[in-house]
């Protein structure tokens, strides 16, 4: 049942103390360690999944090129795995540290999503290690075979995160009375009624965002004449994962739309802008939401697209921002945009990937024209901008509640001093780790491919 | 019942990572002072092949340990984060440049680079223990207080108790990674470094036990209830346990027999943790929350305990798979000193 959307109270804090001024801060610092963490959340979840599936052509075939390729990406994984390792643990930390209060109030009801996800990781942590360490020193089947965990852990634990997330959006597995918190069902909340779309929109993203980034760097090389058997296997493994999974992604966006018209139609009507609830809306394209009128300005409408997309039925009611007083309600255009730059991406995404699949099935080879390669190139870091956009839709979408219409960020967030001084460490240290990262990874990529085979 | 059994899975939580996370600080720690570049790069060369395959594993306890407080304890978890957060956020930075500059080191491409990540990494190596002890200390030292940021946000980490704590988990860490690091590398067949792992196990073990001593007394006068516990009843059983299994951890490194030291010197710092419990019982936080205030409804602990059984059944087999093959030396990398990578 979609019962958390009935109660009508806000949570009483856990946590006794006062709330802070430094909400925006603490956000903003949230927001930052998430938009470090998830990209590499993509190439835990796909980039498995494609070295073992180049590792196990070389099973079948003895071709070396297959192994050295293999080889390589799961060094790469294995940077990123350790990089992962201490965002993601910045992230858990960042949950107490930031928002003592949310944790103290509901910790009990979806905490145990993280334990399943730090089983998962676990298992991850464990295997990733054996499989890159092991290579040449197990057999190639037993190597090949402690890949497999480091595919399903991957897909597991962010299936627990991601479960969470689909709970602060539609909360559900406890019960209010007088304000508090009772009674926590960690299962019912777990399996709440955002989870499926949520994990399977990431999981595809995973795929899109991982394999585009991997092939434009393949895609490069192509474009200065390296051609060979080991670039061109690279070129084609990353365009088939994220060719399959992006025109799918579309689909599933539609899902996720619609079960967002039903269960947050305040967001839903942020992302569109749409003031009054009517029926036959209109979906508006471009322009920028003006908050005195109540309307999008400069865009272009079409009739009744939005009731059409959000309930399949031209003529459906769909809710507006009106329905809220103005304080509950999100900011309006940094979800509208991010929305539709999502989109906007995504579709074009979607048909690059078409253009691929087209070509590859047709003539059995890849596309020739140079403007193909350029494509595949600028879709790697689109695809990042776009997965980046998607969760500023969802989370800045939320807004101004951490959990839906039961707790206000402002309540969640800590008491203690000195966020700026935190906030602007950080940065810095981001800064120094995304330099860091892409410098060793250029280095790996300039070790001639053979290298592999040799070691 | 099932609180207790909750905080039970805090206590291996936090004895696995006071061991195996304590570990991997304490190779960086004699990365750190191992010497210049060539002086220096065997025995880096060594910490490097030991660390590489586990040491995500290993940190993966500390996460396993927030979860569970979090889940468990939540309204204890709030209060530790919010007070301390200045320690706990600077081990956070910690855990970035440490895990950033060891993964980095390996693909160094000259010694100018290799020394730059080096110093970063043994540097965190040094910060993150000591402010998670800090933090460890002003909890055991009852100064976390209920609430948001309800605590003294410098005291209650700047103070005999947690100073004390933050020194003996930064020498702690050091004695372990010795007597580990002397095992490995009698396996990889390098006497001579099997010699001054010996020598800095010794060394450090000795220096570890006298200040662990020596801070009764400043525990004597900064927390008397924590003192009161520790000397007495199972609080004292703990820590007899621990002084004995230090004391024959130092016998068995002098004979040369590693593969027992490792278990002693395990043993060791499971008997603290488990003291501090006792000492500081009934409470969670101690003179503020008890055990059961701080305990989530049982039908959460009970989910808890139900997933970790489980979890285990899967993560047992395959950690025994790991440090089968880390011991067997199938995972081994070959030992080569630091600095010589980067030698025609």
């Amino acid at each position: 049942m979609p019962g958390a959307l009935l109660f009508a109270a806000q949570v009483v804090e856990a946590l006794p103390g006062n709330a802070q001024r430094d909400t925006e801060l603490a956000r903003q610092m949230q927001a930052l360690s998430l938009t470090v963490h998830i990209p590499i959340v993509c190439f835990g979840i796909a980039f498995p999944a494609m070295f073992l599936f180049v590792e196990g052509l070389h099973l079948r075939t003895g071709d070396q090129t297959y192994k050295a390729l293999a080889k390589r990406w799961s060094k790469v994984a294995l940077v990123l795995f350790a990089v992962g390792v201490v965002t993601g643990t910045i992230l858990s930390f960042e949950f107490g540290l930031l928002w003592p209060s949310f944790m103290a109030t509901f910790g009990d009801v979806f905490g145990i999503g993280f334990a399943l996800e730090g089983i998962s990781f676990f298992v991850e942590a464990i295997f990733i290690a054996i499989y890159v360490y092991g290579w040449d020193r197990l057999s190639p089947r037993a190597h090949f075979l402690t890949g497999v965990p480091i595919v399903v852990s991957g897909f597991t634990g962010s299936f627990n995160v991601i479960a969470v997330n689909g709970w602060m959006n539609t909360p559900d597995g406890f019960d209010l009375v007088g304000g508090r918190v009772v009674n926590p069902r960690p299962f019912d909340a777990l399996f709440n009624q955002n989870m499926w779309h949520e994990i399977i929109h990431m999981y595809l993203a995973g795929y899109i965002v991982c394999g585009f980034i991997v092939a434009g760097v393949y895609a490069f090389a192509w474009l200065r004449g390296r051609r060979d058997h080991y670039h061109r296997t690279a070129l084609v493994v990353c365009l088939a994962f994220a060719s399959l999974a992006a025109p799918v992604q579309v689909v599933v966006g539609d899902w996720a739309g619609r079960d967002v018209a039903k269960s947050q139609p305040v967001k839903l009507a942020a992302l569109e802008g749409l003031q009054r609830t009517e029926r036959g809306a209109p979906f508006t394209i471009g322009g920028i939401y003006d908050r005195d009128k109540g309307e999008v300005r400069y865009g272009i409408h079409v009739p009744k697209l939005l009731s059409l997309l959000a309930r399949h039925d031209p003529n459906a009611r769909v809710i507006g921002l009106e329905s809220v007083k103005p304080a509950d309600r999100p900011p309006v255009n940094v979800v509208r945009i991010a929305f539709q730059t999502m989109v906007g991406i995504g579709t074009g995404l979607a048909l690059l990937g078409a253009l691929f699949f087209s070509t590859w099935l047709r003539k059995g080879r890849l596309p020739r024209s140079r403007w193909f390669y350029r494509a595949v190139m600028a879709a790697g870091p689109l695809s990042f901008v776009a997965l980046i956009a998607g969760w500023i839709t969802t989370e800045v979408g939320r807004q101004p509640w951490i959990v839906y219409k039961l707790m206000r960020t402002t309540q969640a967030v800590t008491s203690a001093d000195g966020l700026a001084v935190g906030y602007a460490g950080l940065v810095a240290v981001y800064i120094g780790l995304g330099a860091a990262v892409v410098w060793l990874l250029r280095r790996l990529a300039r070790r001639p491919a053979e290298s592999e085979v040799a070691g | 019942m099932l609180p207790q059994l909750c905080l039970a899975l805090v206590i291996v939580g936090v004895t696995a990572y006071g061991v195996l996370g304590s570990a991997d600080f304490g190779a960086g720690f004699w990365d750190l002072t191992a010497g210049g570049a060539e002086r220096g790069g065997r025995i880096r060369g060594m910490v490097e092949r030991s660390m590489s395959p586990v040491w995500e594993a290993n940190h993966v306890w500390l996460i396993f340990v927030l979860v569970i407080v979090w889940t468990a304890f939540p309204v204890a978890f709030g209060s530790i984060f919010s007070t301390l957060s200045i320690p706990l956020f600077l081990a956070a930075l910690g855990i970035i440049f440490r895990g950033t500059a060891f993964a980095l080191r390996g693909h160094a491409a000259t010694m100018k680079e290799a020394r730059g990540l080096g110093a970063l990494f043994a540097l965190s190596s040094v910060l993150i223990p000591f402010c998670l002890g800090a933090a460890v200390g002003g909890i055991a030292s009852g100064r976390v207080e209920v609430g948001n940021a309800a605590g003294e946000p410098f005291g209650s980490w700047l103070n005999p108790t947690s100073v004390l704590v933050g020194v003996i988990a930064v020498l702690n860490g050091a004695y372990l990674a010795a007597v580990f690091l002397a095992g490995d590398s009698r396996r990889a067949g390098q006497p001579d470094l099997v010699r001054a792992f010996r020598a800095r196990a010794l060394g450090a073990g000795a220096l570890a036990g006298l200040v662990a001593l020596g801070g009764l007394l400043v525990l004597h006068s900064d927390a008397r209830a924590l003192y009161d516990g520790l000397t007495s009843g199972g609080g004292l059983i703990m820590v007899i346990v621990s002084a004995l299994a230090g004391v024959a951890t130092l016998g068995l490194v002098w004979a040369e027999r590693y593969g027992p030291a490792r278990l002693t010197s395990a043993l060791a710092v499971a008997a603290v943790v488990v003291g501090w419990a006792l000492a500081q019982d009934p409470y969670f936080l101690p003179g503020r929350l008890t055990l059961r205030q701080a305990a989530a409804p049982d039908a959460v602990l009970s989910v808890v305990l139900i997933s970790m059984a489980v979890g285990t059944l899967i993560l047992a087999p395959s950690l025994a798979y790991l440090y089968r093959l880390t011991l067997q030396g199938r995972l081994d990398q070959d030992y080569e000193p630091l600095d010589q990578r980067f030698r025609p």
